[in-house]
Order: structure tokens, then C-alpha cells, then sequence
């Protein structure tokens, strides 16, 4: 656990040595302002609640969550540092761990800063805060599920575009598969089963329910075990390279 | 301290590594030289737990690598190709991280790197962020990282890779001070760092260990060693031929022994002939031998031999 907090402190304290950190805060503060109040007709909708403002969230993760996760792996292979990090007395999965929750700590720490929304909602109607929490819950698991998988393709090469690119091909399909314009065309072919299932797999019929305000333990185990399963085939993936 | 049994790493279908054993002792300094590519990376690289080998077992302190890797890289310091540290830390940063993470916390932290920071010279750039340093400085950090907690066992890829004559010196005077009480392997390919640093050195060509000794044994493997050099004036090849074989260098002959265990004799002889034949010396000397004139030869493949 000791390690795991080394690590962890010293990633966090690695994005906030380069302006990287500010870059990407102002940029997410920027992007969601603009995605709720004037794409989301926040205004317009002329009801109190964060729905404008969370309906944008899987595509707005969709670039910059890759964006942070980018490097998490590819930047340690490309310098050497790797070679440096495995070889002292630490695990595999800590530092896969480690490096997971520190990005998903300053994800958070972006997540956090959005609350000037909340006090907007707050002021100019009476809205329900328990759906609002659910909603940074969702939130916050789909961010994390992005980042996961963006460090799994992260450990697939030592070049951060690379990475990027593989991690939005990634998590695009991971919307589309839930995406209404991509089931409708599928219900036209494929039985109602089908349609199910490869919904099943799409992050957005995961996020709507917490958008709705209901903590379901199976999108909370679904969103687990995406992190779950991309942390492990970093694992894999990070064995394989080691091994030639 | 390090046993190697039967080392082998492949890469596709290449062998980088084919059947290296070697055992290193406490108080030995053992130099692995070899051409680039050669498989010294690839061979330290498995010492440290970083690869695992297709075939073979390294062991380190009694505990194998990959069995027990955590035991075996406790004991362990490294000093990875090119000297790799992270470019946004400070000197004092990032030996504090290495410190931690080598289970070393609170004041016990405090000695490990002010003790490393004193043994590599990195007082003044201590809060320096790393990427500012010049490459001296950044390879004698990393360095110290391999040396904060004291280990028992130490492995340095090219260690004096990219320094100064200067700097180079202080490495080699400090692995030697280490190598008292350590077991240390280190890689190169500069030769005179054998005779500066080195207990023993292993030649490794193209995966495989083509010598292994001390290193008067290996420049004994020269074919100059134990060869008189001699420049005098009315010296003939004809008459010099009579106590071995003669060589023309122009001004000079080197005499090479007739049978290499009796090369001793050999100066003696000269020097007697001489006398005997009244002829001026204008310089005289044995040749001890040269190590690259050794490594050329036994890592070049035989088309390129002379």
C-alpha cells in the first residue's frame, strides 16, 4: 500500500510539475461550460438539473481522457524510466495500480472543479442534489473507465500519439455500441437479443442510469469491471513486452 | 552473490543470449565487455529481474530472480543504459522516491541520501530539476539511486557512458572502492576500463562467452604478449632469428618467442645477443600484451580478420 502512495504521489506531482496539468483544467473547464450552457441549452430547457451539463460527458472524455492517460505508459517505455521502476522491489500491479489512481485522482480533481454548476442549478431553481451526485458518481466511473483503457493502448507503444489515437478508437466504440443512431440501425437486421447485447457493452445505457439519479450495482459493476479488465491486459500487455 | 546457469534469451528467432554461465563473488569487479549487440543489456537486464530468460536461472543472494524476484531485486542495484531518471523531478526528489521505494522512510531516508549525495558529488544540484542537469550530472544521479540503500549486489549498464575523461576517472575509482565489499558487474566497450576497475572480466560475442579471466589472463591471450621489441642500430633480422621469430617493424624488430612459456627467457637472450654482437640500443622493451588487440580478435567474425 506503501508503494502504491510513492508511486502514486510521485504521477501526481509529475503532471503538476509541467504545465500540462493547467493546460488541461482550463481546457475541461472550458469545454464543459460551452457544451452545457450554450450546445446544451442549459437555459432553454428551463428545468433545474445537471442533465444538460452530464449528457455531454462521453464525448467530451472521449478526447480528453485519452489525452491524460496518453502517456501514463508510453512516456515511462520511451525515456527508459520503465526499466528503472520494474527492476526495484515492487510489483507489477502496484505500479499499474498506482499510476491508474493517480490519473483518476487528477481526473477527479477536473471533475471537482465543475462545481460552479452545481451552484448554478442551485440558485436559479430547486433541484434534486441527490441526482446530481449520482451523476458525478457516473461521472467520475465512466472518466475512470476511459482512463483505463487509455493505459492499457498507453502500454502498447512508446509513442503518446499512438496511444491517443488507439485509446479514442477504443472508447468510441464503447459509446457507439449503446449510441441510438447505431441501434436503430442495428435493430433493422439483427434480432432485439443482439441489439442487447452489443448495447450492454456501450458505456452510454451504463451512464444513463446514473444520469437518472439510480446507483444500479450492475452498471457500478459493469463500469468496475471495464477498469478491471483493461487494467489486467495492461498487465498482460506490459508481461509480454518484458518478456521479448 | 550472483550465480548463472545457463543463460538463454531469445527474440524471435534470434538468440541474444545463448548459454552464459558465470558466477560474480562478494569483492569481485567483473567487467562484461562485448560489441554492440552483443548481449550484455539483454544478460544484465535478466540479473535484474527487468526480462525473463526463455531459458536458464540467475540467481541473486540465494533467491531466484524470477521465483522470488522481490527478495532477489532488494539486494540489487541498477544503473540502467543511458542512465534513465525522470526529467521533472529534482536530484533530491528523485532520490527520495527511489529511497521510498526501496522501503526506507523517515530519518533512515534522510541518511541514505545525504550518504549518496556526498559518495557522487551531487551537493550543489541537489534541488535542480533533473532535465536542467548536464549528462554527468544526470548519470551520476542515477547512480545514486542504484546506491541508496547500500546494496550488496550492484549492476551498471556502460556506467562511464557519455562522460568527461575526469568523470570517468572519479566512476572507475569509486567501483573500485565499492567492489571491496560489493559484488558488482559492469558493461563496456572501453578496454582500459578493465585494467582501471576490474577483478575479472568476461568477452561476450554474439551471445555467447568467448573469455573469461583475469585481466593479465586475458592480454596473456594476445599474440604480442611475452614479444621483445628491440631498436638498435646494426641489428640484423638474420642474426635475431637465432633466439625467436622476427617481425620487421622498420627500424625496429619485435621477437616473438619460439614457444610462448618461454617468452621470461626471451628478453635475456636478446640482451645477450646483443652484447655479443657489439650493437648500439636505441630502445628496448616487452610487450605486455594489449587487450583490444585480444578483443578484436576473438569478437570479429573471421572474414574481417587480418
Amino acid at each position: 500500500m506503501r508503494i502504491i502512495w510513492t508511486i502514486a504521489k510521485r504521477e501526481l506531482n509529475a503532471y503538476f510539475a509541467s504545465p500540462v496539468a493547467y493546460v488541461f483544467l482550463v481546457i475541461f473547464l472550458l469545454l464543459t461550460g460551452f457544451f452545457t450552457f450554450t450546445a446544451g441549452n442549459f437555459f432553454e430547457r428551463g428545468e433545474a438539473s445537471l442533465a444538460a451539463f452530464f449528457g455531454w460527458h462521453p464525448w467530451l472524455y472521449l478526447v480528453l481522457v485519452p489525452a491524460v492517460g496518453m502517456r501514463v505508459w508510453a512516456e515511462e517505455r520511451r525515456s527508459g524510466t520503465m526499466e528503472l521502476l520494474l527492476t526495484m522491489p515492487v510489483a507489477t500491479w502496484q505500479v499499474i495500480v498506482a499510476k491508474f489512481l493517480a490519473s483518476w485522482v487528477f481526473l477527479a480533481l477536473a471533475l471537482a472543479l465543475t462545481f460552479p454548476a452545481i451552484i448554478t442549478v442551485n440558485v436559479l431553481g430547486d433541484p434534486d442534489n441527490g441526482i446530481i451526485a449520482a451523476g458525478y458518481v457516473g461521472s467520475l466511473l465512466l472518466a475512470g473507465a476511459y482512463l483505463a483503457v487509455s493505459c492499457m493502448t498507453s502500454a502498447m507503444t512508446r509513442n503518446q500519439v499512438v496511444a491517443f489515437i488507439l485509446a479514442v478508437v477504443v472508447c468510441l466504440f464503447l459509446i457507439l455500441a449503446g449510441f441510438n443512431p447505431v441501434t436503430d440501425l442495428l435493430t433493422r437486421w439483427a434480432s432485439p437479443q443482439v441489439v442487447d447485447t452489443v448495447a450492454a457493452f456501450s458505456v452510454v445505457t451504463h451512464f444513463d442510469a446514473f444520469q437518472r439519479g439510480v446507483i444500479d450495482s450492475r452498471d457500478l459493476l459493469f463500469f468496475l469491471s471495464v477498469i478491471g479488465f483493461a487494467l489486467f491486459a495492461t498487465g498482460v500487455i506490459i508481461r509480454g513486452h518484458r518478456a521479448g | 552473490m550472483i550465480r548463472i546457469e545457463n543463460l538463454v534469451k531469445s527474440f524471435g528467432a534470434k538468440r541474444a543470449v545463448d548459454g552464459v554461465s558465470f558466477n560474480v563473488e562478494r569483492g569481485e569487479v567483473l567487467g562484461f565487455l562485448g560489441p554492440n549487440g552483443a548481449g550484455k543489456s539483454t544478460t544484465m537486464r535478466m540479473i535484474t529481474g527487468f526480462m525473463p530468460p526463455t531459458a536458464g536461472k540467475v540467481t541473486v543472494g540465494g533467491h531466484d530472480v524470477v521465483e522470488s524476484p522481490l527478495e532477489a531485486k532488494r539486494l540489487i542495484g541498477y544503473l540502467p543504459e543511458n542512465a534513465a531518471s525522470y526529467p521533472d523531478m529534482t536530484v533530491k526528489g528523485f532520490l527520495e522516491f527511489a529511497a521510498e521505494l526501496r522501503g526506507l522512510g523517515g530519518s533512515k531516508r534522510k541518511t541514505a541520501v545525504n550518504r549518496v549525495v556526498e559518495l557522487c558529488f551531487l551537493d550543489s544540484v541537489l534541488r535542480q530539476s533533473i532535465d536542467t542537469l548536464s549528462k554527468g550530472y544526470k548519470h551520476r544521479t542515477c547512480l545514486a539511486q542504484a546506491l541508496i540503500h547500500d546494496p550488496e549486489v550492484l549492476i551498471m549498464d556502460e556506467p562511464t557512458d557519455g562522460l568527461d575523461p575526469n568523470q570517468k576517472h572519479e566512476v572507475r575509482n569509486l567501483i573500485r572502492t565499492l567492489g571491496k565489499n560489493k559484488a558488482i558487474v559492469f558493461s563496456t566497450h572501453i578496454l582500459e576500463e578493465v585494467d582501471a576497475a576490474c577483478t575479472r572480466a568476461i568477452i561476450i560475442d554474439r551471445g555467447k562467452i568467448v573469455a573469461n579471466g583475469t585481466p593479465e589472463e586475458l592480454r596473456d591471450m594476445s599474440a604480442l604478449a611475452g614479444a621483445v621489441t628491440l631498436s638498435a642500430h646494426g641489428a640484423t633480422a638474420e642474426k635475431l632469428s637465432s633466439v625467436g621469430r622476427v617481425e620487421d617493424l622498420g627500424g625496429a624488430f619485435r621477437i616473438f618467442p619460439h614457444d610462448k612459456s618461454r617468452s621470461p627467457e626471451l628478453a635475456r637472450e636478446v640482451v645477450e645477443l646483443v652484447a655479443r654482437e657489439g650493437w648500439k640500443v636505441e630502445g628496448m622493451y616487452s610487450e605486455r600484451g594489449e587487450l583490444d588487440e585480444v578483443f578484436r580478435r576473438i569478437t570479429l567474425p573471421d572474414t574481417v580478420k587480418r
